[in-house]
């Protein structure tokens, strides 16, 4: 009832008002926004009519062909060129990563995070793997041309049809390439353990190892696994060490079978290596041959990022809820 | 860092049970008629224990028994070393990469910081609650059977094992229908007292409880309060609580620690000011400080 | 009160086999630990020796075919006006100049785009459009750079350099810069959107509780506090594009490892992880062993240089972390 007499006056009130309802638009605020919207749609539709453009240009080949392009090794006419050595090499190239990178990366995290104590050489293993997340992987082909394809040159010696730059250099090389990534974010998923859950398995008389392996590392599984999926997505598309360490462009020998392990000690291919010596191919009938292995190389790529991002992010939801 | 305290250790222990180590414990303790009768009956003895983190001291001089079959208290204002204490006890502390103990703590007469002694093996006969419910994210079935497996029982026992373990937590009747389901699902008091029953699978003679309650609504903490009289009969208890009514209802004995400035650090250090029996700390004691908190006048 | 006399420890010595299998544990952890360790030996000293072999053999060239040198062997062979290892032609400011012209270009791609991008996600974007871009964006980051150097020799370089700037195929170092800048977009953004995440919100409370329009809290308070950060991201994405290899070895347009000195981004030229590619492709024929040897003293170069910028990076980093 006392608050019957307006407690502004008529001029004021009008003036207030209009000062309240002016933050409806803004020019300069708007401008601002829409060239961050301009900047992110642009990100996003280049990458995505990058890949869809591939896809247009590649799909001939998967409609008319599809058979002899997954079969055939390298050829010198498009129309005849195959994937299979180098679907056969990233293959390899794979299993390197998984057997080797994913344990011992695996290994190194949970020293880092349950056993190490806060020391030089500790101090000394993060600075050192931070910095090796960081070294161009070029680079890590001077390790595999210097000291993989060194040793294995020896190992297999002039018997086999190489001089060390075998599908097992490569493998170990984008093995090592792999390896920070690893170690990084398996340490960074062990790290987001809640030391509540340490606490209660030590509580009842349960050993580091114990506690590690029934409790720590299930809970950690999912921020390991996106890591270990990421990294084996990067070793997959890199080519710059392969060249290195000598992978095969153009016309490869002998056809050894796509399992088996002779090739091993053998001269090798691997997908980016094809595309690469596809796309230096001067005539356009190489265009879409090269598109069309770009779509396989982006398909196995792809799956495993996705996969990766995918899992963690529901992991995320779901520990935060 | 183990090896250091062990030395360290040894080496305190070496001075403390000479004939003349009478005069290092607190006057406190000294001077009360229960010290005689506690020596007896002692399943742990905290001789004047420190407990470091780096070079800061965050407690320091502790000297008291935990009783067969008791209930023993401490009590004080939050910061005085209290779960710092109860964690040098089963050498959680241990897991605290710069955490250091001085002074002898001992079990049955054994040294726990002892060159052979094997952590693990005290936390399986030194059993733990924790101040937040922390069941492992498993089925309750396995949140029971976790400790007796690792410890090595055979796997027929488990059964009645669980069933026991869960019965004497008092929790039985509410989860034996699901002992399958996660024991994410229960209650933050159903979940207490799950971790109770853990804790008691492994067959401990001590159980550690650091405030157990802190978390729970009070019908949920009178449960536990309950559960606890009946515990120590087979158990010996020692809890850390800030709830000073807590410890006046459930202990048998009861220690009142605080902190006071360190000269030699400027921070903060614990200290046990009384140890006695609980009637006798909320009735009549005998330190200054201790009336003042047990009467509310600070903290 | 005496103290009883400690007993030896007995029923509290544990199970044997169980602290043997630990100590088993402990030792394979540790290993794998210290193969990084072995790694980075074995990165660092590959390059040291061979690269000292490089230059040892410059000063001392012995049975080199010197028909080939223009000018004899010797440390001036470090500076001239081009790349050509076959010709013993080092000039390593070509391909240090040629790297700085692909990573100016690709950063004047990639740091407003990328830096633009994360603004809007970390500042803008309502939830449920951060939850659908954010992981477009991470996926699209896996693109294989092989991939962009298609892109760039086939699309960009034609169609963009081609056209716009007149040239016959395009294959220049723009060409290649604006690949690598497409490539680090998605690198760039990343990091920079999690170091303007970490922004308390607290600090845009206090500014919009001032009157503070978006735009000014995003540009006065958000983007300064979190300038360590961004920084980083700069120097992260700065380093990645000195780095990338295949994209610069595809569209850049220099042929038989052979690159003229230029600072025009329009026209061909090389860099140093695109001399290390076609060097190791033995697409230029059998070369000597002393020009072979180059690839290793470049590999140090960009090794040096990479390092220096990812410690200096860390730095910033760790920074923020202390902030906050």
């Amino acid at each position: 009832m006392a608050i019957a007499q307006p407690l502004l006056d008529k001029k004021t009130s009008e003036r207030v008002k209009s000062q309240l309802e002016t933050g409806g638009f803004n020019l300069a605020e708007g401008a601002f926004k829409w060239a961050l919207i301009g900047t992110l749609v642009f990100a996003l539709l280049v990458l995505t009519v990058l890949v869809y453009d591939v896809v247009v240009d590649g799909f001939p080949v998967f409609s008319d062909r599809l058979d002899t392009f997954m079969a055939n090794p390298s050829r010198t006419r498009a129309d005849e060129t195959g994937i299979f050595q180098g679907l056969r090499g990233t293959f390899w190239i794979g299993v390197f990563v998984i057997l080797l990178t994913f344990p011992i990366g695996i290994a190194a995290a949970i020293y880092l995070e349950e056993y190490a104590t806060d020391n030089w050489l500790t101090r000394t293993i993060n600075i050192n793997i931070r910095n090796l997340a960081g070294v161009p992987s070029v680079v890590y082909g001077i390790l595999g041309l210097t000291i993989f394809v060194g040793i294995l040159k020896g190992v297999y010696g002039d018997v086999a049809l190489s001089r060390g730059n075998t599908t097992t250099a490569g493998g170990l090389t984008l093995a090592a390439l792999a390896l920070p990534v690893v170690i990084i974010t398996s340490a960074e998923a062990i790290r987001a353990v809640p030391s509540s859950l340490r606490e209660a398995a030590y509580g009842v008389g349960a050993t580091k190892w114990e506690v590690i392996k029934s409790h720590i590392l299930p809970y950690a599984a999912p921020g390991i696994l996106t890591g270990t999926l990421l990294s084996l997505a990067r070793a997959l598309g890199e080519a710059a060490p392969l060249i290195l360490v000598g992978a095969v462009q153009g016309k490869l020998g002998p056809r050894t079978g796509f399992f088996e392990l002779q090739q091993l000690g053998e001269k090798f291919t691997a997908m980016p290596i094809v595309i690469t010596d596809m796309a230096k191919q001067p005539g356009s009938e190489w265009q879409p041959v090269t598109a069309a292995a770009i779509v396989v190389l982006l398909l196995v790529v792809l799956t495993f990022n996705a996969a990766a991002v995918i899992l963690r992010n529901r992991f995320e939801r779901k520990r935060q809820g | 860092m183990a090896i250091e305290a062990q030395r360290m250790q040894a080496e305190e222990s070496s001075k403390s049970t000479s004939p003349a180590s009478g005069d290092a414990v607190s006057p406190s303790v000294e001077g009360s008629a229960v010290a005689v009768k506690s020596e007896s009956e002692a399943v742990v003895r905290l001789d004047d224990v420190s407990v470091y983190y780096g070079s800061f001291r965050a407690v320091r001089d502790v000297t008291m028994p935990i009783n067969k079959n008791e209930i023993t208290a401490m009590i004080g204002p939050s910061g005085c070393g209290k779960s710092t204490v109860l964690r040098s006890i089963n050498r959680m502390n241990d897991l605290i990469p710069t955490a250091r103990v001085e002074g002898l703590v001992s079990y049955m007469g054994i040294d726990l910081y002892g060159e052979d002694v094997d952590p693990v093996e005290v936390r399986r006969r030194i059993g733990m609650v924790f101040q937040k419910p922390n069941p492992f994210p498993k089925s309750i079935r396995d949140n029971i059977t976790y400790g007796p497996r690792i410890a090595g029982i055979a796997k027929n026992e488990w059964d009645d094992l669980v069933e026991q373990s869960l019965r004497s937590a008092a929790i039985w009747d509410e989860v034996k229908d699901r002992l399958d389901d996660s024991a994410l699902g229960l209650s933050g008091g159903q979940q207490q007292r799950l971790c109770i029953a853990r804790a008691v699978a492994t067959k401990p003679d001590v159980l550690l409880m650091d405030e157990p309650c802190s978390a729970l609504d009070p019908i949920a903490t009178g449960r536990i309060e309950d559960l606890m009289q009946e515990l120590k009969n087979d158990y010996s208890i020692m809890i850390v609580t800030h709830n000073m009514q807590q410890a006046a209802r459930v202990s048998d004995r009861c220690g009142f620690f605080t902190t006071e400035l360190d000269s030699q650090s400027d921070r903060r250090t614990g200290q046990l000011v009384e140890f006695d029996e609980t009637e006798k700390i909320f009735s009549n004691p005998s330190d200054e400080r201790t009336e003042n908190y047990v009467t509310g006048r600070f903290g | 009160m005496a103290v009883a006399t400690p007993q030896p420890a007995g029923l509290l010595s544990g199970n044997s086999r169980r602290r043997a299998r630990e100590r088993v544990v402990h030792i394979i952890v540790a290993a794998a630990a210290l193969t990084s360790i072995l790694v980075s030996i074995g990165i660092v000293g590959s390059l040291l020796y061979r690269a000292v072999e490089f230059v040892a053999g410059l000063a001392d060239p012995g049975a080199v075919d010197l028909a080939e040198a223009r000018n004899g062997i010797g440390f001036s062979n470090l500076w001239s006006d081009k790349w050509a290892p076959r010709f013993f032609d080092f000039d390593v400011k070509t391909l240090l100049v040629g790297s700085l012209v692909v990573t100016v270009v690709a950063m004047a791609v990639a740091a407003p785009i990328g830096l633009g991008s994360a603004i809007y996600l970390s500042e803008y974007a309502s939830d449920r459009v951060r939850k659908v871009v954010k992981p477009i964006l991470e996926i699209l980051a896996g693109i294989p750079s092989v991939v962009l150097g298609f892109f760039a020799l086939r699309w960009i370089a034609p169609n963009v350099v081609g056209n716009v700037f007149d040239g016959a195929d395009g294959q220049s170092l723009l060409a290649a810069g604006l690949g690598v800048g497409l490539l680090t977009i998605p690198l760039m953004a990343s990091i920079s959107e999690d170091a303007m995440r970490s922004v308390p919100r607290a600090l845009r409370m206090a500014s919009a509780g001032l009157g503070a329009r978006k735009r000014t809290t995003t540009v006065s308070v958000v983007l300064p506090a979190a300038v360590s950060g961004l920084v980083a991201a700069g120097i992260v994405a700065t380093s990645r594009a000195i780095g990338e290899t295949m994209v610069v070895f595809l569209a850049a347009g220099a042929s038989g490892n052979t690159a003229l000195f230029t600072v025009n981004p329009l026209e061909r030229g090389s860099t140093m992880t695109a001399a290390m590619a076609s060097q190791a492709s033995g697409t230029d024929g059998t070369i000597s062993e002393l020009g072979f040897g180059s690839l290793f003293f470049v590999g140090f170069v960009l090794f040096v240089i990479t390092l220096t910028l990812n410690l200096i990076a860390d730095r910033f980093v760790r920074r923020v972390r202390e902030v906050y």
